[in-house]
């Protein structure tokens, strides 16, 4: 009895962090799309609900209803996992953001190792449904994307080495309260920058979205999907933009805690600040989406090799020397 | 020169003035329009739904001379006429197939008497085919349903011709 009190506890507090995440991956799809018109001057969609804000649950709803197309040459048991592990990876992450001090799902003492692994294992959902599709376009996009999210999760890994050293400890919660006095953001700006632009080329978002490259590759790995598989690709796919958002608002952004510790700002409770940072932080996303042109293969590639692995390699030793220096290294 | 180039790139400086620049657009007014809740403004020549106008007695203007038909490069029109029980020419048939239709506006030139004319109605798209082969009736219908519209911009466009 106790055991199954203890699952049904566990399985409400997942169903309540589940559905607001979803709820906001689609309001954000939303965001994305009104911020790319505004800033080209449209309108953007707006005739859905207030503001167009159901527009998301519209398309939805059309993507559920829609024929699922399996192509006959396709490996059917491979080519229908992929977009669940892609979204299912999307989402399981979300378990050790912090959203408030001790409002996390899973407190867990090596945080960001676990969503730096998940992360990494979303390149299996893309390359699995690439290589199923057993077509030409999926196949490159696919090659592409791996590539691509290898590369960059290389510099990220760096840069949250910088973070680590600062904090002493693995865990998201830990980090967030080392950022007290000082967010990270200020020191480590540089840092920040390079994580930004990583986390644009980790989620294949603009200008990096090379494996969709619509001019080359048709729709990359997603080509032969259509209906509900489709739409599990795209929600985990912004997902993971959330996600890194949120990791970036953790990590640099001092997650929860109010920008000055002063009375009316520290009434506000702590997740709609870490709310706030991540919408900052997704605005930000979608603006580089209207703004800039797309990159060839290999500026992506030397970008990422040549310059962000090297330079946050050096800031790394920058960082331990200083703290070093000055033993302001964290005790563990 | 190089190092400034450097520089820039370092910095991002071009990046950073193209987001700016598109935080500012962001905030002016917009270029389009929401189409199904307001539209366009268009002009009096415009060559929409093909309509049959009549006089303000109620009779058809038609006369069935068959200059559209003879001009009509899509050959959508087709005119079939008989003498009716006063005397006058008038047709017994009037159909224009609007998938053959290019939206030219000869027919409407053609015309002697103003009869056959392209009102402002561009929104009739159909489920099926056999609704766009328009018959006489249609026709006549849609003159008397746009009459007051079609009227103004006959006389608008009337000093230019």
């Amino acid at each position: 009895m106790e055991y199954i009190n203890l699952v049904f506890e566990e399985v409400y507090k997942i169903f309540f962090l589940l559905v607001p995440v979803l709820v906001s991956v689609a309001m954000i799809v939303w965001l994305d799309r009104r911020v790319w018109a505004f800033v080209q001057k449209r309108q953007g969609p707006n005739v859905v609900g207030p503001f167009g804000l159901l527009q998301s649950l519209a398309d939805a709803l059309k993507y559920i209803f829609k024929e699922i197309i399996i192509p006959a040459s396709s490996n059917k048991i491979i080519f229908i996992l992929a977009p669940i592990i892609t979204m299912t990876l999307a989402l399981i992450a979300w378990a050790v953001i912090p959203f408030g001090e001790d409002q996390v799902l899973a407190n867990i003492n090596v945080g960001i190792l676990y969503i730096f692994a998940v992360s990494s294992l979303g390149v299996y959902g893309i390359i699995m449904g690439g290589w199923a599709s057993n077509s030409k376009y999926p196949f490159l996009g696919s090659i592409r994307s791996a590539a691509q999210m290898v590369s960059y999760e290389v510099s990220i890994g760096i840069i949250i080495i910088n973070v680590l050293l600062c904090v002493g400890s693995l865990n998201l919660s830990d980090i967030v309260i080392a950022q007290q006095n000082m967010w990270f953001i200020i020191p480590l700006f540089p840092m920040f920058v390079i994580f930004f632009i990583s986390a644009l080329a980790e989620t294949n978002r603009p200008p990096f979205d090379l494996p969709e490259a619509e001019a080359e590759l048709v729709a990359g790995y997603q080509t032969e999907y259509s209906g509900m598989m489709y739409a599990m690709f795209w929600l985990g796919e912004y997902a993971n933009i959330l996600l890194m958002c949120a990791l970036g608002s953790i990590l640099f952004l001092g997650g929860w805690l109010s920008p000055i510790d002063l009375y009316p700002f520290n009434l506000v409770p702590g997740v709609i600040w870490l709310i706030l940072k991540i919408l900052l932080l997704f605005i930000l996303f979608a603006l580089v989406k209207a703004v800039v042109p797309r990159y060839r293969y290999d500026q992506l590639m030397r970008l990422g090799w040549k310059i962000f692995l090297p330079f946050s390699l050096i800031y790394v030793v920058l960082t331990a020397s200083y703290l070093f220096y000055f033993n302001l290294l964290p005790t563990l | 020169m190089k190092i400034t180039r450097f520089l820039k790139t370092v910095f991002m400086v071009d990046f950073v003035t193209g987001l700016l620049i598109a935080l500012r657009e962001m905030f002016k007014t917009k270029k389009t329009i929401n189409y199904p809740f307001e539209k366009g403004k268009i002009s009096p020549r415009f060559r929409g739904e093909h309509a049959l106008r009549r006089y303000p007695n109620g009779e058809e203007r038609c006369i069935a001379c068959k200059l559209c038909e003879a001009v009509c490069p899509a050959q959508a029109i087709t005119i079939e006429s008989a003498e009716r029980s006063d005397g006058s020419r008038k047709t017994t048939r009037y159909d224009i197939d609007m998938m053959k239709c290019i939206y030219c506006g000869l027919c409407e030139e053609s015309c002697p008497v103003d009869a056959i004319v392209q009102g402002p109605n561009f929104e009739f798209s159909t489920e099926t085919r056999e609704e766009l082969y328009y018959t006489k009736e249609k026709l006549l219908d849609n003159g008397d349903r746009w009459e007051n519209i079609l009227a103004a911009n006959i006389k608008s466009d009337n000093p230019y011709r």
